[in-house]
This record gives structure tokens, C-alpha cells and sequence, in this order.
């Protein structure tokens, strides 16, 4: 304690309460947060039918807003009649449900359960309503797809709002394309399939399967793609380079010129 | 050191053709003022060179044809995909042509440095009162330099004919469309009939590296001949007055600083050509009119026009047939039609209201025209709120505000902003003037504390040197108390020039332009007493071709012997 | 009037040569400049000068030293250990210069291109040799001046601007008596003729572009949209049945059939078609667009389709959010109802997207009635209110 004490009046000790402090806030806000998930995701029961496993599951952790049959509260949760079982595999894999919050959006969150549960939901979900089902995994691969023909398709339907590239974009009243970096082929698959949120709806007649093949290589390949120019600047347009040119180039420019005009070597004169 | 005999002899043979010898030496001899903000004007300018080298490269590589072609080529992603020649070129250039790559990129980046470096070349021509004569025509040329500029550089990144800038074109196109009366012919004459059409990639092709350079190097050349011909301003210091230039001559010193802040630039951008993408067309993906990105933006020279059209509430007005559509090409037209014109005028309305005719050499330190300086911060804050709405879905996404609202702040900082902006900087330069003159007065702080005989606690201070308050530049903030050439002013009868209702305004706008901290007599025998409208005072104050004001009569540190 | 140049230690600026010379070369009234008295040959010259043996001059042996050579700048830096120790780091940079610029020649040759990762390493190599150079030329020279040169502040006299009063007359003089002697001013049908011959001079470049392009005539007031034009689903280009795209909430992007790959056609006839849950709609049974409402008849189960142009500035208004059944348009946030005629509620846009009317074909495809009622796009001056 004396070896602290002794050295408070340094000037570092300042910057070190306050790194300490960070640090402080920033282990207990993770430990808080992480918890939900570690809950639910020990709850699992093996051995049961899958369908019966879904509802015990579905009770524990969904019925609160979608309804004690999936019909829906108001305000709070959709019905989930007729969703199909790959609108449960798309919510639960990427986390978004169960919600944590009402808000604007749900975003991508670390997941609360393990695949076999998930399969689980997805099969007592269908069981209410029926609804699309889980893709295969060869309707997912995205090897051998026609990526030219998944460029127009994603430029003509996806774009406008998740950007060029998949980084995502901002919808209305707080509203948000999600980025599409971490969404696997068979997400993505499910999310053109049901539309979740305000995304809309391309069935399997809108966009066939092997378009939404194409589509998917047109993603995985552009994000798995290196930046041939540099750093990439996050992909999202002028706005990023604009600010490097002012604040990397032209500050850059300003330093040297200060260098240059310098009155000459002190030495001299 | 005798001159080296090769270059003799051929001095020796051109100078018998061309009587080079008095002239050359007048150009070697001249001197340059040193001081950082003066290289700001160079770095456009070198940023320039650097864009007409890199974009001779590229044009050797481009075809600006909208011929549709399948695209067979090594970016295999987009392999069997139609676009245009313009497009397929470009992927040419980026992956089959060593240093393609490079070269685009190096020439977005020059082009980007080139018209932020304008952009503060500008504002430190306009903050430091550089624009005064004779350098009037200078600043009109610059601004003319900087419209064309925007044009080159819009023309320039439409060129590849990928999603993002064909965007952009559309967008143009819908600008130009709405103008009343003359917009629909103006649409039709510019992309040779409907949209997209098939002409206005070659045409922009031969505007951006034919005729606007051509004009680029017109006007440059005339930009630099006049700050040669008129000798540079110098900031101000001691021994430097009105009448004089102090400097280093160009042989050998200003020669190699320049060679040295050209070289800088070259390294500059060939650093962010190598190490930050820009520009990636292979990721847009080719123009089509159906297709759209979230995000979508322009360079950041056009944000502000981009940002302008999305804050612009939806006001038409359709009236016997015909369409006054004030939504589009009010925002397209005005702010920044607005921001030029103004500042066109600004030197001569300056002029006319204080009345200086006078030649201006020496800088004026911004804090010293506070109402200059806060007139100018405001215009800037109004271009930088639109220019920040212009990527107002992006603010939203990554700073989590709804984007509505994101629209409806900036539509009232459009105006708020500006007005506080003024506020502030005046405040602030009234408070430095105040500080200098704490300054003149009461000495630098040392830090050396001493205790006096009766306990008290003094902090030493010690007196400017000349240098120091020859840089204050306390001269500066003199001004009569009306503007000259008006006459005598009675006690209670304003001067002739003053009565009518023109004069009125003309005599309020000239205190209100001219507030400053007075600098008293009795701060030490510093500075003359601006009160007493003496023969003295006077004579110095009065502008005429010959004498000026810049000199400053008796201030500290000026010199008028030069 | 003019300044004064003379004299002034440390580095003068004598008037560059002109035609007029500065009045210190004309006559005895100059200092070093004063020529001798004028003499007739044969006479002794005056008794003040008379010497049998003149002085040896200056730098001569024997005679007085020569005077200081006067120099406007140094030969020499002030501290030459610093300045040699400066020198050697500018050698250093120089020398990475030259190998950066071998590495530059030697990266174009060893690095080749064709795909994206090769362009990477390509990129990184020439970039960087070539940034290499110039970085280490200009901070070479950088230091060479300020640390090597020696330092120099010289003062120079500023000229006024204006000119003289004599040059000025001169200027006015040489000016009026030419005018007078062109007859330009006497004369006054000489004058006016050659302005009316030059007007048309200027106008006929102007003139010369009247065939950049069409006129627009009537063209802005349609599509190609006609009778039974099949919609295609764009990216297949496949014809759609109402069963097939059942889904509420679904969206597509649909094209005129046998125009797909007609980017004129395209930029005004791309449409969306949106899928409603019943209900949904706001029908009005007019067969006209009444704003706020959707015409039924120009519907299929509960089918409607917009025009994708936005009424603002053009873009493809394409952002459908399927819970708010708002249509957002990317570029300017232009927001639109899609439940209710596509009316605007946020944004600079000041139109609701037109409707197109559809109808099913005898096959059961969705097809358009006719084309749309209004303009589509962006506003124009002859454009109307929305019929």
C-alpha cells in the first residue's frame, strides 16, 4: 500500500485512477450482461421428442411475448403462426431472439442455445403453423454459384438497403439493415426466405433457390475478398476516404509544411 | 566558384537568343516570405501536377465508351456480367495493368488533397484579409479555380460509370431536369437525349482532360504570374512593413523548399495510393439505372450540395401548368451559389464600406478583424452542416439516432449554427485582442514566483521583445472612427457621406465591421490613441495609392524606412 | 513618387530592366554611376587629377587592398561541424532514395497482376518503393536547407503598383493617338458595322450546339409501358404469376417485358411490386390515382405496383420495410406509403410514386393495363399537377 501511496502525487498516478476506473466499469457491465445467456443455454434437456422439447423450451423463454400458443401478445411479440421453422433457426442462430429489450431492432447477440435446441423450437414452431422450412445444405452452398447473376440480383434487391457490400445501412425511426459480415449461407438463405423485421419477404417463387445461391456467393465471396487498394476503410463510400484526405493527407501536408518554413536550424543566424 | 562550363555554354546560347540574363537573375533573386500557411496555395497546386501526370497514365489505359460489353476479364466475380466499356476498362486498369492500381488510386487521392488544400488556401486568403488590393482579381480567379475544380473532380470519379457515381449522375441529371423552364432542354442537350443515353461518358471524358485542364492551366498560370508580378504578402513581424519583403531568395532556398513540399505531396498520396483504398469500382459494381446503395455519397467536395438536397423540406409549387420545383434546385443552387457570390463580392463590399483604398502587403492576424474572421467562421459552419447531413443515414447507423431526426437537427443548425458560430468567434477574437494587450502591458508570465518583503506572492514577468510585439501586430486594429474620405465630422451634424439613408447603413455597417479592442495611450507609450483625430493619426489612417494604413503610424515594431 | 533603392546594406534589389531606366543612370546626379566630364582631345585633363604617376589600383601588388567583395548571400553555413553532421544524413537519405527507386523498377518487373491478391502485393510493393523515394528525397531536402545551406533573411523594397505619372500619360497617349489614327471612333458606320458583324459571330458557336441532343417534346410524360406488357421479374427476367408471389410482405423489382436490358427504358419504367395481407390497402374505387389511396382496379390480390423512380431527384426509391409498409428512398431519406398510393410522408420528395395499373393476361401473368397516368421521376418544369 505504502509503495501506491508514495507515488500519488506522480503525474501518471492521475491517468492510472482513471484506466483502473474503466476497467473497473467495463468488467462488471460484461459480467452483467453476459448473463441471460448462460441461464438459458444450461437449461437444455436431452432425450425428449423434439417437438415436446421445442414447447418446454418455447414456454421457459418465448411465451412471455409471443403468446402461451405462438399467437402473439400486442406490442410485444408477433404471432408466430405459419412462420416455419426457418424463421425460428434464423431469430435464434443469430441471437436475436430471445429479445433482451424491446427495442427499434434486434441485432445480432451472442446465442442463447445450443443447435439442438434450436432445432428443437424450429420443430414446435412448424408444428403450429407449418411455414417455410430450414434449407438444405446444398441449397446453401454457395460453390459453383453464378456470382454475376448474385451481383444484379443483390444490387436490384438487397443493396438499397444493406449497401454495396453487405455493411449495412440505417431504416427509419431507428430502424437498421444489419451488416451481413457474420451471417452464415443458411441465415442468410432464411432471411430472404421469411423476412424478418421490416426486411421483406422473397419466397422461393420471388427468388428461386438457386438465385438465392447465387446471391449468397455474391456476399460470402465479397466479404471473404481482399482489399487489393490498402485498408478498406470500412467499404461504405466517400465518406470515410473524404475524412483520411482531410485528416490524414492534408494534416499530414500542414505538418511538413510547418517543418519546411521552420526558421532555419537553430544554430544559424 | 566559377560557373560550371556545359551549363555556361548553353546559358551563353539561349541568352543570345532570348536576353535572358537580367530577367533570370530578377527571378532568382526574388525573395519569398516564409511562413507555413503560405504553402497551402502549393500543395493544390503540386497536387495538381501530380493529378496531370497519374491521369496522363490513366488515359493511355480508359475507353469512355457506354458500349455495352460481357465482361470475360480476371475479376472473375463479376465474370458474364454486361456493363459498359467505360466500366470494363477500369477493372482493366485496377488488376490487369501493373501499377493501374496505383495510379487510380494515387489520382483520387491527389484530387481529393487537391481540393481540401483549396479549401484552406481559401479560407487562410480570406482570414488573413489576403484578397484586399490589388489582389482582387487573384481571389476571383481562385474561386473560379475552385468551381472548376468540382466539376473536374464530379466529371472525373463519374467517369468509371460504376453504381456509386452513376448515382450521382442520376442525381445531377434530376437537378438539372427540375431547373424551370430551360431544365428539360438542358437535360436532354447534356446526356443527348433521355437518360442515361450514350453520350455522357465521352462527353465528361473530354471535359475532364481536355478543356477543364486546359482552363485549369490558364488560370493557374495566371494565378501564380499575378502573386509573382504583386510579390507575396508577408505575416506580420519586425522589420516587415507595407513596403517591403523579407524573405529568402528563390536560388537556392525557395527552389528547394518547393522541390521539397512537392516531394512531400508526391509521398503523400502515393502513401494513401498504397496503404488506403479508395474508389474500389470492382465492389459498386456497374452503373444500372434500377439499383441503389444504402450510404450512398459523393466526394466530399459535392457533400455539401448532397447534404443540401437531403435537408430541403417538400416545397413545390405547380401553378398554370408548370412545375416550380423548389425542393431540388433551391438546395442545388442556392448554398453554394450562395457561398461563391458572396464571397466574390466580399473584397469589394469590403471596400466600400471601410472605404481603404489603400495596398495591403502585410497579413492580418484574423483575431485582429473580428468581424471578418467571425463572418467567415459562420460561412463555414453553414457548409459544414450540410456537408455533415449530406452523410446523415451513415450518422445514423453508426451513431444510433433515428434518421428522421438526424434531418429535422440539421434543418434547424442550417441556421442556428451559423448565428452561434458568429457569436462565438467574435467573442473569442475580442478576447485575444484583449490578451495581447494584457500582454503589451503586464509582460510574460515566467513561472519564477517570488515572495515580497510584506508576504505577498508575485509572479515575474518579463517585457515582449520587439520581435514578439512586432508580431502582436496591435497596428492592425487601428481604424478611424469613420471611414475616410468623408470629410469632418461636426458634434452633432454627421459628415456629408453619412446622411442620407444609403450612408446610414453604410456608417453602421462600418462600426460593426471594424470592432476591435481599442489599443489606449497609455499602455506604456504603445500605440497611437485612436481617439484623438489628429493630423497624425489622420494622414496615417487615410488610404491613397501611394501611402496606406497597413504601415502603421508609430504602432510598435513598424518600420517606415523599411 | 518611385522608392528609393540606393543603399541599403545587406542586400539590395536594383529596378529590373525595363524600358524606361531609373533616373540614377541618366546623367552626373548619380553616385558610382556619374560619367566623366566631357573633353576635348589634346587638352590636359583638370589639375585636380594631375599625377605623373597614377596610383596602382586596387588588388594590385603594391597598391591599396582590394574592397571586400560584396556577396547578397553567405558561401558558407555558420556552424560547419552541425552542417557537416546535416550533410551526411541528407547523403543517407539520398542513398535510400536510389535504392527505393531500383526496388520500384525491380517490384514492376517481379510482382504481376491478374487477380485480386497478386494486384494486393503488387500494389504494396510499387506503392511503397515509390513512396519510399519521394519521402526520402523530400526529407532530404528538407534538411538540406535548413540545416546545410547557410541561413539567409535578405530585405527587398516593394514598388508601388500603380505607375507613374509619366508612364501613365505616355500609355494614354500612345493609346488615344492610335485610336484616332484607326478611324475607329471617327467614323461611326466603321464602328457600328463591325459590331452587328460580330454579333452573329458570337452566337453561331452557341448555335452550333443546338444538336447535343433532341428535344424533349413529349417524351418525359411516358414510359414503355403498353397494353399487356408482361411484368418480368428482374435478374431472371421471368414473367409472374400472383400465386408465386404470395407472401405478404413480399417485394421484387419488376421490368416491362423486352425491355430488361434497356437502361433508357429502364431509368423511367422500373417498377416494384409489393404483396399486401388482406386489409391492408387503402383502396379507392376511382380509376384514377386519388392521393393517399390505392386504385383497386389497378391492383391483383392485393398486389400493387409502384414506379421504383423516386419523384425527388430519380434514384431507385427501393428500400421497402415490410412492417412499416414504407418505401424509403436511399439517397435523400424521400419516404413513401405504400399502403396508402405510395403518398409522401418525410423527405424532400413532393409526388407519391405513380402507380402502374396491372391486370393478369389470359396466361394468368401480371401485365400492365396501360401506361402509367402521370409522369414518372423526378419534377419539371412542364409538368403539371398529378392527374
Amino acid at each position: 500500500m505504502k509503495a501506491i501511496t508514495a507515488r500519488r502525487r506522480r503525474p501518471a498516478a492521475g491517468y492510472a485512477v482513471v484506466l483502473f476506473g474503466l476497467l473497473l466499469a467495463g468488467l462488471s457491465y460484461a459480467a452483467v450482461t453476459g448473463m441471460g445467456a448462460a441461464d438459458a443455454a444450461s437449461h437444455g434437456i436431452t432425450g425428449q421428442p423434439l417437438v415436446a422439447q421445442g414447447r418446454t423450451l418455447f414456454n421457459q423463454s418465448c411465451a412471455n411475448c409471443h403468446g402461451l400458443f405462438g399467437q402473439g401478445t400486442p406490442n410485444q411479440g408477433p404471432s408466430l403462426i405459419g412462420v416455419g421453422a426457418a424463421a425460428v433457426d434464423f431469430q435464434v442462430s443469430t441471437g436475436r431472439m430471445p429479445a433482451k429489450e424491446p427495442v427499434a431492432e434486434q441485432g445480432r447477440k451472442p446465442v442463447s442455445y445450443t443447435p439442438q435446441q434450436i432445432r428443437a423450437l424450429a420443430a414446435y414452431i412448424e408444428s403450429l403453423g407449418g411455414g417455410p422450412a430450414i434449407p438444405s445444405a446444398a441449397q446453401v452452398n454457395p460453390k459453383g454459384a453464378n456470382t454475376g447473376l448474385g451481383q444484379q440480383l443483390f444490387v436490384a434487391s438487397c443493396s438499397q438497403c444493406h449497401n454495396f457490400v453487405g455493411a449495412g445501412g440505417a431504416l427509419t425511426y431507428g430502424k437498421y439493415a444489419p451488416p451481413l459480415t457474420s451471417s452464415t449461407p443458411r441465415q442468410i438463405f432464411e432471411a430472404m426466405l421469411t423476412g424478418p423485421e421490416a426486411m421483406p419477404v422473397f419466397n422461393n417463387t420471388t427468388i428461386t433457390p438457386q438465385q438465392k445461391r447465387d446471391i449468397i456467393a455474391y456476399i460470402t465471396q465479397t466479404r471473404a475478398e481482399p482489399n487489393p487498394g490498402g485498408f478498406s476503410l470500412g467499404r461504405v463510400g466517400p465518406v470515410t476516404e473524404g475524412l483520411v484526405a482531410f485528416l490524414g493527407l492534408l494534416l499530414f501536408m500542414v505538418f511538413a509544411a510547418m517543418w519546411i518554413t521552420a526558421k532555419h536550424g537553430k544554430a544559424h543566424d | 566558384m566559377t560557373v560550371n562550363r556545359a551549363l555556361g555554354g548553353t546559358g551563353n546560347w539561349l541568352d543570345e537568343r532570348f536576353r535572358g540574363a537580367k530577367g533570370l537573375r530578377a527571378v532568382f533573386r526574388k525573395l519569398y516570405p516564409d511562413h507555413w500557411t503560405f504553402l497551402l496555395g502549393e500543395i493544390a497546386l503540386y497536387s495538381f501536377i501530380i493529378l496531370l501526370l497519374t491521369g496522363t497514365f490513366l488515359t493511355f489505359f480508359f475507353k469512355p465508351s457506354m458500349t455495352d460489353v460481357v465482361y470475360h476479364g480476371n475479376y472473375v466475380k463479376l465474370d458474364g456480367l454486361h456493363m459498359s466499356e467505360a466500366y470494363a476498362s477500369t477493372l482493366k486498369i485496377s488488376f490487369d495493368v501493373r501499377g493501374g492500381l496505383l495510379m487510380r488510386q494515387i489520382h483520387h487521392w491527389a484530387a481529393d488533397l487537391f481540393m481540401a488544400a483549396i479549401m484552406v488556401h481559401m479560407l487562410r486568403i480570406f482570414f488573413t484579409g489576403a484578397y484586399r488590393k490589388p489582389r482582387e482579381v487573384n481571389w476571383l480567379i481562385g474561386i473560379v479555380l475552385f468551381t472548376l475544380g468540382l466539376l473536374e473532380g464530379l466529371f472525373g470519379y463519374s467517369l468509371p460509370d460504376d453504381l456509386l457515381s452513376g448515382a450521382g449522375l442520376r442525381i445531377l441529371q434530376g437537378v438539372v431536369q427540375s431547373i424551370p423552364v430551360v431544365g428539360t432542354y438542358m437535360s436532354f442537350f447534356l446526356f443527348g437525349g433521355q437518360y442515361p443515353g450514350h453520350s455522357i461518358i465521352p462527353r465528361m471524358y473530354i471535359l475532364h482532360v481536355l478543356l477543364i485542364p486546359g482552363l485549369f492551366a490558364a488560370l493557374i498560370g495566371a494565378h501564380i504570374f499575378i502573386m509573382y508580378h504583386q510579390k507575396h504578402t508577408q505575416m506580420p513581424g519586425k522589420g516587415r512593413t507595407n513596403r517591403n519583403v523579407i524573405g529568402a531568395p528563390a536560388f537556392p532556398y525557395f527552389a528547394a523548399k518547393t522541390t521539397a513540399l512537392f516531394l512531400f505531396i508526391f509521398a503523400a498520396v502515393t502513401l494513401a495510393g498504397t496503404f488506403a483504398q479508395i474508389n474500389p469500382i470492382w465492389l459498386y459494381g456497374p452503373y444500372n439505372p434500377l439499383a441503389i446503395s444504402a450510404g450512398s455519397q459523393p466526394d466530399f467536395y459535392m457533400g455539401m450540395l448532397e447534404g443540401a438536397l437531403r435537408v430541403m423540406p417538400a416545397w413545390q409549387w405547380v401553378i398554370f401548368g408548370h412545375t416550380f420545383a423548389f425542393n431540388v434546385f433551391v438546395p442545388g443552387l442556392l448554398p453554394l451559389g450562395l457561398i461563391f457570390t458572396a464571397a466574390a463580392l466580399w473584397p469589394f463590399l469590403e471596400q466600400w464600406i471601410t472605404g481603404d483604398k489603400g495596398e495591403h502587403h502585410v497579413n492580418d492576424r484574423p483575431r485582429n478583424a473580428p468581424t471578418r474572421t467571425a463572418l467567415g467562421v459562420a460561412a463555414v459552419s453553414f457548409y459544414g452542416v450540410l456537408w455533415a447531413e449530406g452523410a446523415n443515414d451513415l450518422i445514423a447507423q453508426h451513431l444510433e439516432i433515428s434518421l428522421y431526426t438526424v434531418t429535422e437537427i440539421a434543418r434547424v443548425a442550417v441556421f442556428a449554427v451559423p448565428i452561434l458560430a458568429y457569436i462565438i468567434t467574435k467573442r473569442i477574437c475580442l478576447g485575444l485582442q484583449r490578451k495581447d494587450l494584457h500582454l503589451i502591458e503586464h509582460g510574460v508570465e515566467t513561472g519564477i514566483i517570488r515572495q515580497l518583503p510584506n508576504g505577498e506572492f508575485i509572479e515575474e514577468t518579463r517585457p515582449l521583445d520587439e520581435e514578439a510585439v512586432a508580431k502582436l501586430a496591435l497596428q492592425q486594429r487601428v481604424t478611424p472612427a469613420l471611414p475616410p474620405g468623408l470629410g469632418d465630422a461636426g458634434e452633432d451634424v454627421p459628415p456629408p457621406g453619412m446622411r442620407r439613408g444609403i450612408g446610414r447603413v453604410k456608417a453602421r455597417l462600418y462600426k460593426v465591421l471594424t470592432e476591435s479592442v481599442p489599443v489606449n495611450g497609455h499602455a506604456n507609450g504603445h500605440g497611437p490613441d485612436v481617439h484623438a483625430v489628429d493630423e497624425e493619426g489622420r494622414r496615417a489612417a487615410i488610404g491613397s495609392s501611394e501611402r496606406d494604413r497597413g504601415d502603421g503610424a508609430g504602432g510598435p515594431g513598424s518600420d517606415r524606412h523599411g | 513618387m518611385t522608392d528609393s533603392t540606393a543603399g541599403r546594406p545587406g542586400g539590395d534589389h536594383e529596378p529590373t530592366g525595363d524600358f524606361s531606366a531609373g533616373p540614377e543612370s541618366r546623367g552626373p546626379t548619380g553616385g558610382d554611376r556619374a560619367e566623366p566630364r566631357h573633353r576635348v582631345i589634346g587638352t590636359p585633363p583638370p589639375a585636380e587629377a594631375r599625377s605623373m604617376l597614377k596610383p596602382p589600383p586596387p588588388g594590385s601588388p603594391g597598391g591599396p587592398p582590394p574592397p571586400p567583395e560584396r556577396r547578397e548571400l553567405p558561401a558558407d553555413p555558420s556552424d560547419p561541424v552541425r552542417a557537416k553532421r546535416a550533410e551526411r544524413i541528407v547523403v543517407a537519405c539520398f542513398v535510400i532514395a536510389t535504392l527505393a527507386g531500383v526496388g520500384f523498377i525491380a517490384a514492376y518487373v517481379l510482382f504481376p497482376v491478374h487477380s485480386v491478391s497478386r494486384t494486393l502485393y503488387s500494389n504494396l510493393a510499387l506503392g511503397s518503393t515509390m513512396a519510399l523515394v519521394f519521402l526520402a528525397l523530400a526529407v532530404g531536402a528538407v534538411i538540406w536547407v535548413r540545416h546545410v545551406m547557410p541561413g539567409v533573411e535578405l530585405t527587398e523594397q516593394r514598388k508601388p503598383l500603380r505607375s507613374s505619372d509619366e508612364d501613365r500619360a505616355a500609355f494614354n497617349k500612345t493609346f488615344e493617338e492610335g485610336a484616332e489614327a484607326s478611324q475607329f471612333v471617327r467614323r461611326p458606320m466603321l464602328r457600328r458595322s463591325l459590331i452587328a458583324a460580330s454579333v452573329p459571330a458570337v452566337v453561331a458557336p452557341i448555335v452550333l450546339l443546338r444538336d447535343l441532343g433532341p428535344l424533349p417534346r413529349q417524351s418525359l410524360d411516358h414510359t414503355v409501358w403498353r397494353n399487356d406488357m408482361r411484368l418480368l421479374n428482374y435478374g431472371a427476367n421471368t414473367p409472374i404469376r400472383p400465386a408465386d408471389f404470395a407472401s405478404p410482405g413480399g417485394m421484387i423489382t419488376v421490368v416491362p417485358d423486352g425491355y430488361q436490358d434497356d437502361f433508357n427504358a429502364l431509368a423511367k419504367a422500373t417498377c416494384i411490386i409489393i404483396r399486401f395481407a388482406p386489409g391492408q390497402l387503402q383502396f379507392t374505387s376511382r380509376s384514377a390515382p386519388v392521393p393517399g389511396k390505392v386504385v383497386a382496379n389497378w391492383t391483383v390480390d392485393n398486389i400493387v405496383a409502384y414506379s421504383k423512380i423516386c419523384t425527388h431527384v430519380g434514384c431507385p426509391a427501393a428500400l421497402y420495410e415490410q412492417t412499416t409498409h414504407h418505401i424509403l428512398c436511399p439517397c435523400h431519406q424521400s419516404t413513401f406509403d405504400a399502403a396508402r398510393g405510395a403518398q409522401v410522408i418525410f423527405g424532400p420528395a413532393t409526388r407519391a410514386l405513380p402507380q402502374l395499373p396491372m391486370t393478369i393476361d389470359a396466361q394468368g401473368y401480371l401485365v400492365a393495363r396501360h401506361d402509367f397516368t402521370e409522369p414518372v421521376g423526378p419534377s419539371f418544369w412542364e409538368r403539371g399537377p398529378s392527374s
